[in-house]
C-alpha cells in the first residue's frame, strides 16, 4: 500500500464546518455512498439542488418530515433522475437563476439500467448539470440484486453462485464518453484529494458532467463495515476501478497510476467473491487488465 | 371585449400551442407522437422565432417529458407538455408523481386509442385509463374551447396545486381548422398573472420533497389531494366566471341540450356530442322528449351540476369511448353511482366510437331507441354499431 502525504487543502475542506448529510441520517454503518455524499457536498458547497431517485440515498436522507442533506432535495421515480434535473435547471434559468448547481445523484441501477436512456438523452442535449452515479455494483436498496454494474460472477440474490452473472460490468464510462460530453471523471472516497478536486472542477464546467463514484457497500458486497475505505482503496490500487477524467469524450487522463496490488487483495475482502476459484480470479483479472491496457493506451495517445 | 380582428383559423393543436404561448410558459418538454406532434412543432417554432421566451426540451420519452415538467414546476416555473395514447400510458408513473408532488403541470392530451393493434385514431381509452391519477381533466368539443380551456387549466391548477389535462379528439379537433378568437396578450396577462407558489426548490430555504412517508401521515397526504379536488370544483366555477367577464365566452362543466323536460337523455364527452344534438332534434320532431348532456369537466367530477341537470326519473344513456373491460364504460358507471337511487333515474352504459369509428347521429338514435324500447341492458355493456 502506498502511503501518501495528506494534501493540506483536502484536510482543510474536509475539516470545514458542517455540510450534509447531518448526523442521524439512515445509512448503514460503513456506507460508501454516504461517505461520498459528504465529501461531494464539502467540495461543491450548498448553493445546489439535488435530485435523487429510488436508491439507498432516498432512504438515507430520512423520512418525512426530516431531511439530513441540508440542501434542497427532489425525490423522483427510478428512471426519471436525468430529465427531472433537466427540468429543474430549465425552470431555474428561465426564471433568471443561472447560479444554482443542479446535482443528479443516482445509484448504479438508476444509471446503468432503468434510467440509461434518459441519461443518454440529457448527455446528448448537453444539459447543464452535474450527474453523479454512486456505484455499489448492485440493487442494494432492494436487497442485493444484480444490476448492469455488477461484476461478472459476483454473488447477488438474483445471481446465486449456481447461476452466476455471465456478462462483465457494463462500461458506463465509454458509453458516456461516446456522447462527447465536456467532463467525465471517476472518483473514490479512498482518494479524497482526487475526489474533491474532481468535484470542484466539475462544479465550474458548463454542460453535462458525469461523475462515477465507487461506493462500497458492506451489507451488499459482504464485507466488514470497518473495511469500506480499504475496499475502495484496493479497488483503485488493483486497477479494478481506475481513477480518470475525460474531457469532451476524447482527452483521457489517468489521474492515479498505481503500482498494482494483486486483484486477490481486492476480491478477498468481500464475500460476494468468496466462491471464486483460481480460474474465476484469473478471468476477472484478465478483464481488468484488458481494460487497464485500453485506458493506458488512450491515456498515452493524449500525452 | 374582444373584437373580430383577433379571429384566426387554426387547428385544435395550434389552439393549444397559442394558449401555451400566451400563458408565458417557462418550460415545455415533449416527445413526438401522432396526433400530438403539431402541438410541439408549433411551440418549437414559436420558441425559435422568439415569439415565446421559453425553454423547449425535446426528450427521449414521454416518461422523461413529464419528469422534466415536474422538475421545472418544482422550481416555481410554469411547465407544459402534450401527448397522446402510448405516450400518456408511458407517462403513467410520472402522472402520479406530478399529483403527489403537487405540481400544476398542464398537459395537452390528444385522445387516441391504445394499441395493440395499432391505430392513430380517436377514442378516450388513453385518458380514461388515467382517471385515478389525480389529474383534472377537461374534454373539449371545439377549437375555441381548447384554447380557452388551456388558459383556464393553468389558472385553476396553480391555485389548487394539481395538474390538469386538456383533452381533445384526435384529428376531429387536433387537425381540423376552425375559427378561434385569440384575445390580446394583455388580457391574458391580466387573467393569468405570473405563477406564485408557496414552496419550491430553493437553496435559501432547503426542503426535501417526496421522501418516505410512513402510515402515520401518508393517508393525510392523500386526503389533502382529494380536498384540493373538492376546492377545484369551486375554483373552476369562479375562473369560468372570470374568463367570461374578460372574453364574453362561457365554459361550462356540463353542456345541456334540450334537457329541461327530457325523459330520455344521452351523455357523452368530446366532439361526438354533435351527433347527440342531431339525434335529439330528430326525436323531438317525433314528439319524444329527448335531451343531451356533454361533459366538459370530467375530473373533478361535477356531481352537483349533474344532479341538478338530469330530470328526475329520466332514463340516461352514457356513451363511453373507452371500456373498463369486465364491467362497463368508466363514465357510465360513475354517472350510475352519482344518480341512483334518489333521483329515480335509470342509467345505461353504452360503448361506441372506439379506435376512430364514427359516432353518427344514427348511432346515437339507436342508443335512444334502445332505452325507449326497454332493450338496453341496465347492468352490462350495451355495444353500439358492433358486429357481434
Amino acid at each position: 500500500m502506498i502511503i501518501r502525504e495528506p494534501n493540506k487543502a483536502t484536510v482543510n475542506i474536509l475539516g470545514k464546518d458542517h455540510s450534509g448529510p447531518s448526523g442521524g441520517h439512515l445509512a448503514c454503518q460503513g456506507c460508501g455512498g454516504a461517505l461520498s455524499l459528504r465529501m461531494a457536498l464539502k467540495a461543491i458547497g450548498n448553493r445546489c439542488i439535488f435530485v435523487i431517485p429510488a436508491c439507498c440515498m432516498a432512504v438515507i436522507d430520512g423520512p418525512f418530515p426530516v431531511s439530513s442533506l441540508g440542501v434542497p432535495l427532489m425525490h423522483i421515480a427510478f428512471g426519471a433522475t436525468a430529465p427531472t434535473a433537466t427540468g429543474i435547471k430549465a425552470g431555474l434559468t428561465t426564471q433568471g437563476d443561472n447560479e444554482t448547481l443542479v446535482v443528479a445523484w443516482a445509484g448504479d441501477g438508476a444509471t446503468f439500467d432503468i434510467g440509461l436512456g434518459a441519461v443518454s438523452a440529457a448527455a446528448d442535449r448537453n444539459d447543464d448539470y452535474l450527474y453523479v452515479c454512486y456505484d455499489n455494483e448492485a440493487y442494494m436498496n432492494t436487497g442485493i440484486q444484480q444490476s448492469g454494474a455488477t461484476p461478472k460472477a459476483a454473488w447477488t440474490t438474483t445471481t446465486p453462485n449456481k447461476k452466476p452473472k455471465t456478462s462483465i460490468k457494463k462500461d458506463i464510462i465509454s458509453i458516456m464518453a461516446a456522447h462527447r460530453i465536456p467532463y467525465i471523471a471517476t472518483a473514490s472516497p479512498s482518494h479524497p484529494d482526487d475526489f474533491l478536486r474532481k468535484f470542484q472542477k466539475a462544479k465550474e464546467i458548463k454542460g453535462f458532467r458525469f461523475l462515477h463514484v465507487f461506493a462500497p457497500c458492506p451489507p451488499g458486497q459482504r464485507f466488514e463495515e470497518k473495511n469500506t475505505v480499504k475496499v475502495a482503496r484496493n479497488a483503485v490500487e488493483s486497477r479494478v476501478f481506475p481513477l480518470l477524467e475525460i474531457e469532451n469524450g476524447e482527452k483521457l487522463t489517468l489521474t492515479d497510476i498505481p503500482d498494482p496490488i494483486p486483484i486477490k487483495e481486492y476480491l478477498e475482502l468481500q464475500n460476494r467473491f468468496a466462491h471464486f476459484k483460481n480460474e474465476d480470479i484469473e478471468a476477472f483479472e484478465k478483464n481488468i487488465e484488458k481494460r487497464w491496457q485500453e485506458l493506458s493506451e488512450w491515456n498515452r495517445k493524449q500525452t | 371585449m374582444i373584437s373580430e380582428e383577433h379571429r384566426i383559423a387554426i387547428t385544435g393543436n395550434q389552439a393549444i400551442a397559442h394558449a401555451v404561448r400566451m400563458a408565458r410558459i417557462h418550460v415545455v418538454a415533449a416527445y413526438p407522437i401522432t396526433p400530438q406532434t403539431s402541438v410541439v412543432e408549433e411551440i418549437a417554432e414559436f420558441c425559435a422565432a422568439g415569439k415565446m421566451d421559453a425553454k423547449f426540451i425535446q426528450t427521449e420519452s414521454e416518461h422523461s417529458s413529464m419528469s422534466a415538467c415536474i422538475g421545472a414546476s418544482m422550481t416555481g416555473a410554469r411547465a407544459f407538455t402534450a401527448t397522446s395514447s402510448q405516450g400518456l400510458a408511458l407517462m403513467h408513473e410520472m402522472l402520479h408523481w406530478a399529483v403527489g408532488a403537487r405540481t400544476p403541470v398542464i398537459l395537452g392530451e390528444v385522445n387516441r386509442a391504445l394499441a395493440a393493434p395499432w391505430t392513430i385514431l380517436t377514442d378516450q381509452s388513453d385518458s380514461m385509463a388515467q382517471r385515478d391519477t389525480g389529474w383534472m381533466q377537461f374534454y373539449c368539443a371545439n377549437n375555441q374551447e381548447v384554447f380557452d380551456s388551456t388558459l383556464l387549466a393553468f389558472k385553476v391548477a396553480e391555485q389548487v396545486l394539481l395538474p390538469a389535462m386538456v383533452v381533445l379528439d384526435a384529428f376531429v379537433l387536433s387537425h381540423s381548422t376552425e375559427a378561434v378568437i385569440l384575445p390580446p396578450q394583455d388580457l391574458v396577462d391580466e387573467y393569468l398573472p405570473p405563477r406564485e407558489t408557496p414552496v419550491k426548490l430553493d437553496p435559501d430555504e432547503p426542503h426535501a420533497f417526496g421522501g418516505m412517508m410512513f402510515p402515520d401521515v401518508f393517508m393525510e397526504q392523500r386526503y389533502k389531494i382529494e380536498q384540493s379536488m373538492d376546492i377545484a370544483k369551486e375554483v373552476i366555477l369562479s375562473e369560468i366566471e372570470e374568463w367570461e367577464k374578460a372574453t364574453g365566452r362561457q365554459l361550462k362543466p356540463l353542456y345541456p341540450y334540450r334537457i329541461d323536460d327530457a325523459e330520455v337523455v344521452v351523455m357523452c364527452l368530446g366532439t361526438a356530442f354533435g351527433s347527440v344534438r342531431y339525434a335529439v332534434d330528430k326525436l323531438r320532431k317525433e314528439g319524444i322528449k329527448a335531451g343531451g348532456i356533454r361533459m366538459w369537466q370530467y375530473r373533478p367530477f361535477p356531481i352537483k351540476q349533474l344532479k341538478e341537470l338530469i330530470p328526475e326519473g329520466s332514463q340516461v344513456g352514457v356513451i363511453d369511448r373507452a371500456v373498463s373491460f369486465g364491467i362497463s364504460g368508466p363514465v357510465g358507471s360513475e354517472v350510475k353511482s352519482v344518480l341512483s337511487p334518489e333521483s329515480r333515474n335509470s342509467v345505461y352504459g353504452f360503448i361506441a366510437g372506439l379506435g376512430g369509428r364514427e359516432i353518427q347521429p344514427e348511432s346515437v338514435e339507436s342508443v335512444f331507441r334502445a332505452m325507449l324500447e326497454g332493450s338496453a341492458d341496465p347492468v352490462g355493456i350495451n355495444w353500439v354499431d358492433v358486429r357481434k
